[in-house]
């Protein structure tokens, strides 16, 4: 090892990871591809390996409640493009928060959450998780202040989307990371819309990530799935707030995961009890058809992200359109804080205020041909939706103010057809909203 | 557990079980910079067959307190002091890379202690190269990434963990950051450069000796091994392939079972 130049470090770049990662071929009969494991369980060499699996002597599969070894491929996968130690894949993106949620709570505990998230996730903290004693205190995302304000003694964590759902307001991440350290608690961030590709919050100062990989991730619109991400740094025994991290376990004969597995201890944990007593595990044909989409993520999203540009440019001109929000415009209030945290694009997730309110917005939503008029986003495909009438329709009004919601309001995730397909079809939605009686008797 | 060693705590990993001063003990020595943690997948597997484990956090390294110690010599020392801190009048010492010379001085110093010696991914001598070892002591996060991406064989840099969801490139390099890098990794690589003792201590052990090597190890490959073992009477060399120096994680089942058989044949286990 001695007397050589140091080069730079030739650990691998994302754009192979995407392709690469958490994969031997050479360890599954050299196939390519990787193998969908379409099994519930998995044989035991003799009683002393069953126990051994069992103890967490040693890593391997039991059960595919557990885990996969198609599963595992993902979640190292993702581990590995977000910069993080471990991952653990879920059903959805809604079971990943939820299995994060109770793998750091337990009932008497509070959680600061930001106010701008989507409309499930929003029920989640505000209805759901009370009734396992778990209380939440919202805060709006440009609030950096009130989320300090907000932690009580027994806050646990802080909780919020990077760029919110829809309105695109952007937490300062950093600033409040800081927040969160310095009073011992982590930072828990929904990445969905950014996509590691986009931006890595551990760079910024989060603890855990979570997904709907359902979403950019995956891009096809085919498969539900969900992964937390552990990034390794926070010290979990730097205060006496996580007992069930840092004292022996009775489920794991006295495990302490904190001593035991350090910078994958939150991880170890959510897998050996959150997987193990919910049981909202990933199928291993969906986390392969999740793989297919994150091979080619970082192309896809260089189309998301230009195409996204264009339509701002195209909407912001026009007649039909009070405003549109997107962090690439530079008047958008977190524009600046988006060039930071979003290097590589600023997502394509776009809302606009449509001419003529709610009437004109079912109008432009129910002609359109080309977009698609569903309750996903970040597809391949062009999507719209009208929170108020969707996604967000189970909130009262107070609480869409809250979120930041109009009536007005579309939500627009931009696929990667051709721009002048998708401005075409906008056109027709256009003038069907300046003439919505006339186009509803059609 | 956590105790005392000349005036500093240590913290210790017990691979899960409660320790029980009528098995016998193992202990394990870490690489440069790192702490107990890399040893998870063969010390619970230990502590739950017959043994009393210990997995060190180095002073100043992981959850122990002090300061890392400058030398292989004062590592050696301590860990025998170790030994004596926790009861014990023998124990079996296995190490990783830096490790091994901790422990083939150690096993040279205190022969009548030790009973069996392993190895992984060792050497007689680890010079350092000169802007790695600055790196390291200028606290340039730059330092572990190298280490990280020399320390994993071809394969390991495309994962494949053996716990499913775990991350090893991304795992070692945040234990390795987990404390100050100059203050735990600059401090260990000097020391590994200064120690010139390696192939003098070998010729004295006549305890048994396994070295467990892979076949793509950068950091100490195996012709370096083989060296240090053909010093060693009656010394056992078990080889890996496909596998690189963290050998320990990238092939943790195929390791276990070595180390396993090595042991259990010459240290039984309680009730064995």
């Amino acid at each position: 090892m001695s007397d050589k130049k140091v080069p730079n470090p030739k650990t691998y770049k994302f754009d192979t990871l995407s392709l690469h990662a958490g994969y031997q071929p050479h360890k599954n009969a050299g196939s390519r591809q990787v193998p969908i494991y379409q099994t519930t369980s998995y044989l035991f060499d003799d009683v002393d390996h069953a126990a051994a699996l069992f103890n967490l002597e040693r890593g391997g599969h039991i059960y595919s409640r557990i885990s996969n070894p198609t599963v595992g491929v993902l979640e190292e996968r993702v581990a590995s493009l977000e910069g993080g130690t471990a991952a653990l894949a879920t059903s959805s993106g809604m079971s990943a928060i939820f299995l994060t949620v109770m793998t750091l709570c337990e009932a008497g505990d509070h959680l600061v959450v930001s106010s701008q998230l989507y409309g499930g996730t929003v029920n989640l903290f505000r209805l759901t998780l009370p009734k396992f004693g778990i209380k939440c205190t919202f805060v709006k995302p440009r609030d950096t202040e009130g989320f300090k304000k907000a932690i009580q003694k027994n806050t646990k964590g802080i909780f919020g989307e990077l760029v919110g759902n829809p309105g695109n307001e952007i937490m300062n991440m950093p600033e409040i990371a800081k927040i969160a350290h310095d009073a011992g608690i982590p930072l828990m961030v929904d990445a969905t819309y950014q996509t590691p590709y986009l931006c890595k919050p551990f760079e910024h100062g989060a603890d855990i990530v979570v997904h709907s990989l359902t979403k950019w991730m995956a891009g096809h619109g085919s498969s539900m799935a969900g992964i937390l991400v552990e990034g390794g740094k926070f010290d979990w025994m730097q205060n006496d707030k996580f007992p069930t991290m840092t004292k022996p376990y009775e489920g794991y004969h006295g495990l302490s995961f904190a001593e035991e597995f350090g910078p994958t201890a939150f991880t170890m944990k959510a897998r050996a009890e959150g997987m193990r007593d919910f049981g909202p595990c990933l199928s291993p044909q969906n986390a392969w058809n999740v793989l297919q989409g994150i091979e080619t993520l970082s192309v896809r999203m260089k189309k998301h992200c230009s195409n996204a540009e264009e339509m701002v440019k195209y909407l912001m001109g026009h007649e039909s359109v009070a405003w549109v929000s997107h962090p690439s415009v530079p008047d958008h209030p977190d524009h600046e804080l988006a060039k930071k945290l979003l290097p590589n694009g600023r997502g394509s997730m776009i809302a606009f205020g449509i001419k003529g309110g709610k009437d004109a917005g079912v109008a432009f939503i129910n002609n359109v041909k080309l977009a698609s008029h569903l309750a996903n986003v970040g597809d391949t495909r062009t999507l719209v939706i009208h929170p108020a009438s969707g996604t967000h329709s189970q909130m009262d009004e107070a609480t869409l103010k809250f979120a930041g919601l109009s009536h007005d309001m579309i939500r627009l995730s931009v696929g990667i057809e051709d721009i002048d397909d998708i401005k075409n079809d906008f056109e027709i939605g256009f003038r069907a909203a300046r003439k919505p009686r006339l186009v509803s008797n059609q | 557990m956590k105790f005392e060693v000349n005036g500093n705590e240590v913290f210790a990993s017990t691979g899960g079980r409660p320790f029980d001063k009528k098995k016998p003990l193992i202990i394990f020595v870490h690489g440069s910079g790192l702490t107990h943690m890399t040893w998870v997948l063969q010390t619970r597997y230990f502590a739950f067959h017959g043994y009393s484990v210990l997995a060190l956090d180095m002073p100043g390294h992981g959850l122990s307190g002090g300061k890392s110690l400058k030398s292989i010599e004062e590592m050696a020392d301590w860990v025998n002091d170790v030994i004596d801190a926790v009861g014990y009048k023998e124990a079996s010492l296995v190490g990783h890379s830096q490790g091994c010379l901790v422990t083939v001085e150690c096993t040279a110093r205190y022969q009548q202690k030790i009973k069996t010696l392993s190895l992984m991914g060792g050497a007689g001598a680890i010079p350092m190269n000169p802007e790695l070892l600055n790196l390291a002591e200028n606290n340039d996060p730059k330092a572990v990434d190298l280490m990280m991406d020399w320390a994993h064989g071809p394969a390991g840099h495309f994962g494949g963990h053996p716990v499913p969801g775990l991350y090893h490139i991304n795992t070692g390099g945040m234990l390795a950051k987990s404390r100050t890098i100059k203050e735990t990794l600059g401090v260990d690589f000097r020391a590994c450069d200064n120690y010139k003792n390696g192939f003098v201590a070998a010729k004295k052990i006549k305890i048994p000796t396994l070295s467990i090597l892979a076949t793509d190890d950068k950091m100490c490959p195996v012709k370096e091994g083989k060296k240090l073992a053909d010093l060693i009477e009656g010394s056992k060399v078990d080889i890996i392939d496909n596998c690189g120096h963290m050998m320990l994680l990238e092939e943790a089942d195929r390791v276990l079972k070595v180390l396993k058989k090595f042991i259990t044949t010459n240290y039984p286990p309680l009730n064995s």
